[in-house]
């Protein structure tokens, strides 16, 4: 069987992302998204995660029958999530000073078990593995842009302590936008979160009529329209 | 991956998803038992360097010539909660101890703070280990982002006198700061707390007082813990 891989990418980083299109995943997001740096982390830990268990799942998914399925879901992603807890706590714990308590909100996030029940328990190792590589950059993006905006706004920085995450090499990414900025405190908080994610959702829609509307006016054209976001569940 | 021997009609019985779910637990813990068997000793390690961290901010080098963290005393504070209390010798005599006080934030969110209290119950230095107060206002008990908690060093109990322990604005002696009170409030309180603590446990922090029943020998309680 051939899979569509492109369809899966782009489904994964654009038109069906997590964060906005599905609009899951919210609580994680919620909390960690104070800096690019921390929506960075959370978000590369959440790839990792959602690849493991898309194809851990995918490669058993013959042996699981539908009765009992969601119980061995939750079962191997839990599993996979303190695995990780604990490798990064013992291996890269600069990271998991940064990181630390955010990990295990790693297994409250509906999307690995989303990903797994759509796709992973239906489809080949490969593909499964490829979608759960793209809903994880997908949302990595989703949690850079928001974490991005609401550090810029809320304290004038961009990837203020990314070398702590991602080594001295990365010492040039942290750079003070605003100098002698007082910060603007809503912005840390969980509405800035909200604000900031209302605005990136209806920014994404406005570029979704408009393509729509360019593809409408012109009926000559052959490519086919752009697809509506097909929902996830 | 499917099991030849397995035919269609087999996984429909009771006993089958049974054995899925047990066997699928009992390899999930196996993985997590064998993963925590692996990286045990390192989270140690890591979890002992962050201590000796914490422990080197609040206690001048100058003080010691132990090993800080092996040279502990588990004591009973006043709510007759454990506190251990790691003690700094410079040629066998106690110069110095350490220990962690908890605190209610706002919101009632614990924080963690780590005193370093000399013989005479001067304080060498106080530092939040961990909070949960909000960014930009209570945070401002972090040394990243402000110096105010440097202001307890060189206190103690006498200085300020001890109804003069509490922010400005309950009449006390330290500044409150822009927008917050309850957390400089809460934390003014903890380290008055933790310093009656050492005034009540003073002889026995320092290794002067005969053997109690919770003294133990220097060492030997910390190695058990690490």
């Amino acid at each position: 069987m051939n899979e569509d891989y492109r369809g899966i990418f782009a489904d994964g980083l654009w038109r069906n992302n997590v964060a906005f299109a599905q609009t899951l995943a919210l609580c994680p997001l919620m909390a960690v998204t104070t800096t690019a740096t921390n929506g960075l982390g959370m978000g590369l830990a959440t790839t990792g995660v959602l690849l493991a268990s898309n194809v851990v799942i995918a490669a058993a998914r013959h042996l699981i029958t539908q009765e009992v399925r969601i119980p061995v879901f939750v079962l191997l992603i839990a599993a996979l999530v303190s695995l990780a807890d604990m490798a990064i706590n013992a291996w890269l714990h600069e990271l998991y000073q940064v990181l630390g308590l955010f990990i295990p909100l790693i297994v409250v996030n509906c999307s690995v078990l989303g990903r797994a029940e759509v796709f992973a328990s239906k489809r080949a190792v490969l593909a499964s593995a490829a979608d759960g590589l793209a809903m994880g950059l997908g949302y990595t993006m989703a949690l850079m842009l928001i974490g991005g905006c609401r550090e810029i706004l809320g304290s004038g920085t961009l990837f203020a302590h990314a070398s702590l995450l991602l080594g001295d090499g990365f010492a040039f990414l942290e750079t003070t936008l605003i100098p002698h900025y007082k910060g603007f405190l809503l912005m840390l908080l969980p509405p800035g979160g909200f604000l900031v994610l209302g605005f990136l959702l209806a920014g994404k829609r406005v570029l979704e009529r408009r393509q729509q509307q360019k593809a409408a006016k012109r009926p000559d054209d052959v490519s086919p329209k752009p697809q509506p976001s097909p929902s996830a569940a | 991956m499917t099991l030849a021997f397995l035919k269609p009609e087999h996984r429909q019985r009771l006993i089958y998803h049974v054995a899925l779910l047990g066997g699928v637990a009992l390899l999930t813990s196996a993985a997590i038992g064998v993963a925590d068997h692996l990286t045990r000793a390192d989270i140690a390690r890591r979890q002992l360097e962050d201590l000796q961290l914490t422990l080197q901010q609040v206690v001048p080098a100058s003080y010691y010539d132990n090993e800080l963290v092996r040279d502990t005393v588990t004591v009973k504070d006043a709510a007759g909660e454990p506190l251990t209390v790691y003690r700094a010798r410079r040629g066998g005599q106690v110069q110095a101890v350490c220990y962690r006080v908890k605190a209610p934030g706002y919101g009632n969110t614990a924080m963690v703070i780590a005193l370093g209290v000399d013989r005479s119950g001067t304080l060498l230095g106080v530092r939040v280990i961990s909070h949960n107060e909000t960014p930009g206002l209570g945070d401002k008990i972090e040394l990243g982002k402000s110096d105010w908690i440097l202001r307890f060093t060189g206190r103690s109990l006498t200085d300020p006198q001890p109804e003069k322990w509490g922010v400005k604005k309950d009449g006390g002696a330290f500044d409150q700061f822009t927008g917050a009170t309850i957390t400089p409030r809460a934390v003014v309180k903890a380290v008055k707390g933790g310093l009656d603590f050492f005034a009540a446990h003073r002889a026995l922090l320092l290794d002067e007082a005969p053997a109690q029943t919770a003294a133990t020998a220097p060492g030997s309680a910390g190695e058990k813990r690490l």
